[in-house]
């Protein structure tokens, strides 16, 4: 057997020869005629394709255009249309939208509703959070703030704790032929994954298709051969060393990568909170954040000031680097064909953690420059200094010169001052729709300006003021 | 009586459980096929060759349409005629579809679309507005000019000037669900048509014209769209034109929608403009000459760009007496996609215009910019009817029906006659008229910033942000409070007409068919409120059914917030007919006179006895009475001339203030709006629920326009903001995290639905205070020499130059 099945609304979905990459989206509308699901913008953007994927990590919501059908292997799919009870009666969310006129044309309103059912099911009350990711251009989003707000204190309803979810209609790995689809290959191990890679050096890696999914949604590109990661449970172990380092492995969502920094490195993590969409994080890896080589990858940067290490393997052959040497030029990365990211080390511990984002919007939107400042002071003399950008070069790179500028000065705003003015001689940025060259070099440098005032403990930040 | 009554959308239940069918979702019959453009990738230029071999061959390819393959080429203009379907010969824009792909599923449309290999010989594009200045590359041959009294003369001898240009960007519209249509061939060559579209008339006519069929032999029917902003009133052509075409050539059913990046690169968009102003002005900020300039970038076609620029001329003045003005409209042409409709038509153009003025000369006094609002007011005329807000927020219903009750009241008394708000400030005084002539008469904004600047705590705020900028070197605070006054009804008189078609069936249920479409703006609930009142029954009772060109016919675009308004009256019209039927029919019964019969609370009463609405109707339709009508409206008192830009052209104004309130980060341009509060006029609401979602979301839209909204083009004139990765509209933490809106309850004193006010552009430029806002933060940076100069949108890299040149850096 080589299919695939999954649970879609409570009912098994078993499917033979498919192509690897039919988008779940088009599967509902155009194969299951469910049309509550909507295509906003095919790109994992606009939200309003959200439906919710429940697999042992819980229900999450995710972007059904950017979702590839086996990616749902073994999993559960609930639709806008399998929110409601059995009997028809509306989820909390559903009623507290039509009662605070929260749906206006309507269009967005299956995305909003799946998006805020899934996180009525874990309880959650950071609705702006929960809600980046659905654009909305009638209401102004206060009513269905309304709404999420006022369905908090409902129960939820028995049906969305799926009893049919213990899997048993379908084994933990799907179809449990976790083997091909036709030019498809799907390991339950890295090891499988390493073996297979290494003689098919021409396959692309899928592991949350946000990037990838891309591709075929709007490249129109063929692949002819991918390898599915998400089943490999090995790639997605974060473990603590006995040195206190994290070794984050590469198919840890952005997702459980931003719950487990909140502790060790809480500015990292609130800089995950604007990375993407609720969506994009509950399906993006930080392998593919790294892999892929973004010159404007959030992770990266943050990653580099924190010296990262980064795992590659191909075949039984492993090497160890620095983050910042994988980055080589535009799109160029230091990966041999066939090999692939393991994980990723960081310390246990950098107090002097900040990452600043500046995008055109705050929310779901790609960075102008990410700049991550990693600075280290004792007895009031700066010792040590880590900064790295994005959006600053054709790789997230370090700026060295800044750096230089800060080691060994005194922890005073004189010091910073001198790095901004160095910035230039680290970086000659482009110009594009996100911002000016000009622009994107005096903000990188007077993010030196604010991490002064930052770690001084004067407001820089316009998300600390209230009116 | 449901008007009034803050009812929840009628298919929000439909919304919310993914029921509600849009055009895609509609189910097509077997063998239906789907179409994809083949697009231009040249901004200006011939075609010397197309190559659509690879396109023929592709898989799931039916068939492929280019200019060479039909006689004739359909035109899906609405205006000028000059926009074919397919380039022919010429291309006039990145984008522009060349050819039409016909397959067997929508992704083999699309794949093969981009296997055409066209060749062209390239000429000069003029891709900006200087550059069609300077070719003189415009429509109506030249600059369109209004004026009143000596601007020139006021200006040279006023005892100060202001002057500057400014830039204002366009917008795209990012309805949620695309352009999309579909066309089903019938017997003897009839077409039906379903379009995600604000004007099903205009696509039964330019579907009919492609076709060489009468109108009566096409059929257009929407039931709702997935948002429209103006972007849906003539952008939906092509779509259904090309699939009418496709289908009649296949005899297959045809369907296309546009992918979204398809969609952002083809469709057009706001216009964007640059506004150059001389004002000159006294030491109190009173304007005594002013002079505009708009060059108006149109892009490649005509469109409704002449109404449009004309729109933006009209509301120059915003709500502020002009008395020596000279206003002059140049239209310009460019190899850009056809800027179009877009909320507000113009308006917000015009609008952002004259506060970006009174914003520059407050600077310029050192002046609250509120003080010099107040100072440019029209004067306050013979207002009429008690005023009542109502907050939003959790919208308890039993005071928003307190609300109506009073709105209801006043209706009573004659205008002038209630409770005179804001009176203090305008001793009864002339009749002011607009630059254009037409008597403001009407005018209410005085009351209501009083109303405002009281429940905002303007005054205390704005000395706690001084007080608090002075101790903050690195943020920032700003506030403004900008006030609106909009023009009711389409400049283009003939537009001012509506109808409806209303049958109420022999079980006593109602089914309501009017011309208006809905986009998501409630009005197929205020219509059924309208309805539902004038039987006495309650809505639910009252079927709402799609907008369909074969019941109600040669109906307007629903557009220039005109929808409520004129199928509220026509279907107003049409019940009343049926009801004095019902009322003759069971007066003569009972030997009463019509007139005592009283239709309430689901029961028909008549002298002394009481009956279910139901059994009259039985009874009725056994007697042989019609039970179905149609009804219509013109809209009274208007008209307008434009070419002289004389007359009349609204019914009324609509008026509306709001306080924005923001934080700007010097070091980044990074902002946040903190707080709003919004006190907007929409008469005796028809569904003050409805309403106040029209003004939250309108707010959030123009405050989108005028900061993260940015469209960018390249040196060859692509879009590079063509998806929502790359354009950003607001997303959920954008709103204001403190939003208090509440409606000013004064009735309308034009005889309109209910006494109620048009909604759904008025408020999108209430997001102006959002920009002024911004400029206040930016002003706080320097020592008040030099005017922060926004231009809009205000991204965070626009703040952080504007911040630079108050520090002197720049």
């Amino acid at each position: 057997m080589t299919g695939i099945a999954f649970l879609l609304n409570g009912t098994p979905v078993r499917l033979g020869e498919i192509s690897p990459t039919r988008t779940l989206l088009d599967f509902l509308r155009e194969d299951k005629r469910l049309t509550g699901t909507k295509e906003g913008c095919n790109e994992g953007d606009c939200g309003a394709c959200t439906v919710i994927v429940t697999d042992q990590a819980g229900p999450r919501a995710m972007n059904a255009c950017i979702l590839f059908l086996p990616q749902l292997d073994g999993k559960s799919v609930r639709t806008v249309e399998g929110v409601a009870g059995p009997d028809g009666q509306l989820h909390p969310v559903q009623q507290a939208l039509v009662d605070h006129h929260g749906s206006q044309c309507g269009f967005c309103t299956p995305g909003f509703v799946t998006s805020m059912a899934a996180a009525h099911t874990q309880g959650r009350q950071d609705h702006d959070v929960v809600l980046a990711g659905n654009l909305c251009r009638c209401t102004g989003y206060a009513p269905i703030v309304r709404a999420a707000k006022a369905a908090e204190a409902m129960a939820v309803p028995a049906w969305m704790t799926d009893p049919d979810l213990s899997f048993s209609q379908i084994s933990p790995e799907g179809s449990g032929e976790a083997g091909s689809l036709t030019g498809a290959f799907r390991p339950t191990t890295s090891d499988a994954l390493a073996d297979w890679y290494a003689h098919n050096t021409d396959a692309t890696l899928i592991a949350g298709a946000t990037d990838v999914g891309l591709w075929v949604t709007k490249q129109l590109k063929d692949l002819p051969k991918v390898a599915f990661l998400n089943g490999i449970s090995d790639l997605r172990q974060i473990t603590a060393g006995a040195d206190g380092t994290l070794r984050i492995g590469a198919g840890v969502t952005l997702t459980d990568l931003r719950a487990a920094m909140a502790g060790p490195h809480p500015h990292f993590a609130a800089m995950l909170t604007r990375f993407a969409s609720e969506q994009v994080r509950n399906a993006a890896t930080i392998g593919g954040n790294i892999a892929n080589g973004s010159p404007i990858g959030d992770g990266p940067p943050a990653l580099i000031a924190m010296d990262a290490r980064l795992h590659l393997r191909k075949g039984n052959a492993r090497r160890e680097i620095a983050l910042e040497d994988f980055f080589l030029d535009y799109h160029k990365q230091d990966r041999q064909p066939g090999e692939f990211v393991e994980a990723v080390t960081i310390p246990g511990a950098a107090p002097g953690l900040r990452c600043y984002k500046l995008s055109k919007r705050f929310d779901q939107d790609i960075s102008a420059v990410l700049g991550a400042f990693n600075v280290t002071v004792q007895d009031g003399i700066i010792t040590a200094a880590r900064i790295a950008f994005g959006g600053m070069a054709g790789i997230p790179k370090r700026a060295s010169a800044m750096e230089s500028a800060l080691v060994g000065q005194p922890f005073a705003l004189a010091a910073f001052e001198a790095a901004k003015a160095a910035a230039s001689q680290d970086f000659t940025p482009l110009t594009d729709m996100r911002a000016s060259a000009a622009y994107r070099l005096e903000a990188a440098g007077n993010m030196a300006i604010r991490y002064f005032h930052d770690l001084s403990g004067v407001a820089a930040d316009v998300l600390e003021v209230r009116a | 009586m449901s008007i009034g009554k803050p009812l929840p959308h009628d298919a929000a239940p439909l919304h919310v459980t993914g029921e509600a069918r849009y055009t895609d979702d509609i189910p097509l019959p077997a063998g239906a096929l789907h179409l994809a453009f083949g697009q231009s990738s040249c901004a200006h230029g011939e075609i010397t060759a197309i190559d659509l071999a690879a396109v023929r061959a592709a898989e799931g390819v039916v068939a492929v349409f280019s200019a060479e393959d039909w006689p004739e080429m359909p035109d899906c203009s609405p205006s000028l005629g000059d926009e074919p379907l397919l380039a022919t010969g010429e291309v006039h824009f990145v984008g522009q579809p060349v050819f039409l792909v016909v397959a067997e599923s929508h992704l083999a449309a699309r794949r093969a679309a981009r296997l055409g290999r066209i060749t062209y010989a390239e000429r000069p594009a003029l891709l900006t507005r200087d550059q069609a200045l300077a070719a003189n590359s415009r429509f109506e041959g030249g600059p369109v000019i209004w004026s009143r009294g000596d601007a020139a003369s006021a200006i040279a001898t006023a005892p100060h000037v202001v002057e500057a240009d400014f830039e204002v960007g366009g917008q795209e519209h990012f309805y949620l669900e695309g352009q999309v249509a579909a066309a089903l061939p019938q017997e003897g060559g009839d077409m039906v048509v379903y379009s995600s579209t604000q004007h099903p008339t205009e696509i039964q006519h330019k579907v009919a014209h492609a076709l060489h069929l009468p109108m009566s032999a096409v059929r257009v029917e929407v039931r709702r769209m997935g948002g429209g902003f103006g972007g849906k009133e003539s952008q939906g052509n092509h779509l259904a034109i090309a699939c009418a075409m496709a289908a009649r050539a296949t005899g297959r059913p045809c369907k296309m929608r546009y992918d979204r990046d398809d969609d952002m690169v083809i469709t057009g968009k706001r216009h964007d403009l640059r506004v150059r102003y001389r004002a000159g002005f006294d030491a109190q900020g009173k304007i005594l000459g002013i002079e505009f300039q708009h060059l108006i970038r149109c892009g490649w076609s005509q469109d409704l760009s002449l109404p449009v620029a004309d729109r933006a001329m009209l509301h120059a003045d915003n709500a502020y007496f002009l008395g020596n003005v000279r206003i002059e409209s140049h239209r310009l042409r460019t190899n850009t996609q056809s800027n179009t409709a877009y909320r507000g038509f113009g308006g917000p153009q015009g609008v952002v215009g004259i506060e970006r003025v009174v914003d520059h000369i407050a600077h310029t006094l050192k002046l609250d910019p509120v003080t010099v609002r107040r100072r440019n007011f029209y004067a306050e005329m013979a207002e009429g009817g008690a005023s009542a807000a109502q907050a939003s927020g959790v919208l308890p219903e039993s005071a928003l029906a307190k609300v109506k009750a009073e709105g209801f009241a006043a209706k009573a008394e004659a205008p002038g006659t209630g409770h005179r708000y804001g009176a203090a400030h305008s001793p009864k005084a002339e009749v002011q008229t607009t630059h254009y002539g037409m008597p403001v008469q009407d005018f209410v904004l005085r009351g209501m910033l009083d109303e405002l600047e009281r429940t905002s705590d303007y005054q205390a705020r704005r000395t706690e942000i001084a007080r608090w900028n002075a101790g903050s070197p690195i943020l920032k605070r700003g506030i403004a409070l900008t006030p609106v006054k909009f023009g009711i009804s389409f400049t283009l008189t003939w537009l001012n007409q509506a109808g409806a078609l209303v049958h109420v069936y022999q079980d006593g249920s109602i089914r309501l068919n009017h011309g208006g479409t809905e986009m998501g703006q409630g009005l197929f609930l205020k219509v059924a409120q309208v309805a539902a009142s004038v039987f006495g029954v309650d809505v639910g009772q009252v079927k709402i059914t799609a907008t369909d060109t074969a019941k109600v016919p040669n109906t307007s675009a629903t557009a220039a917030s005109s929808g409520s308004d004129m199928n509220g009256m026509a279907t107003q019209a049409a019940c009343i007919t049926i009801r004095d039927r019902l009322a003759g029919f069971i007066a003569d019964r009972h030997q009463a006179d019509a007139a005592t019969v009283r239709f309430e609370d689901g029961q028909i009463k008549v002298a002394g006895e009481s009956y279910d609405f139901a059994q009259v109707v039985s009874w009725a339709y056994q007697a042989r009475i019609s039970l179905s009508s149609t009804g219509f409206y013109a809209t009274p008192k208007i008209s307008w001339d434009r070419v002289k830009g004389q007359g009349r052209p609204f019914l009324y104004f609509a008026y509306g203030a709001a306080v924005t309130e923001v934080v700007i980060d010097t070091l980044t341009g990074e902002n946040r709006i903190l707080r709003t509060d919004i006190l907007h006029d929409t008469g005796a609401s028809l569904n003050p629920a409805i309403d106040i979602g029209q003004v939250e979301g309108a707010y959030v839209q123009g405050a989108g326009w005028l900061t993260t909204e940015e469209l960018v083009w390249d040196g060859k004139g692509r879009l590079m903001t063509h998806a929502p990765s790359t354009y950003k509209i607001p997303a959920c933490s954008d709103r204001p995290p403190v939003f208090n809106v509440a409606l000013w309850g004064r009735v309308n004193p034009e005889d309109t639905v209910g006494r109620s006010k048009a909604v759904g552009e008025p408020p999108f430029m209430l997001g102006i205070s959002a920009l002024m806002a911004l400029s206040d933060a930016v002003a706080a940076c320097g020592d008040g020499s030099v005017y922060p100069a926004l231009d809009a949108p205000a991204t965070a890299e626009r703040v952080l130059w504007a911040v630079r040149r108050q520090q002197g850096h720049v």
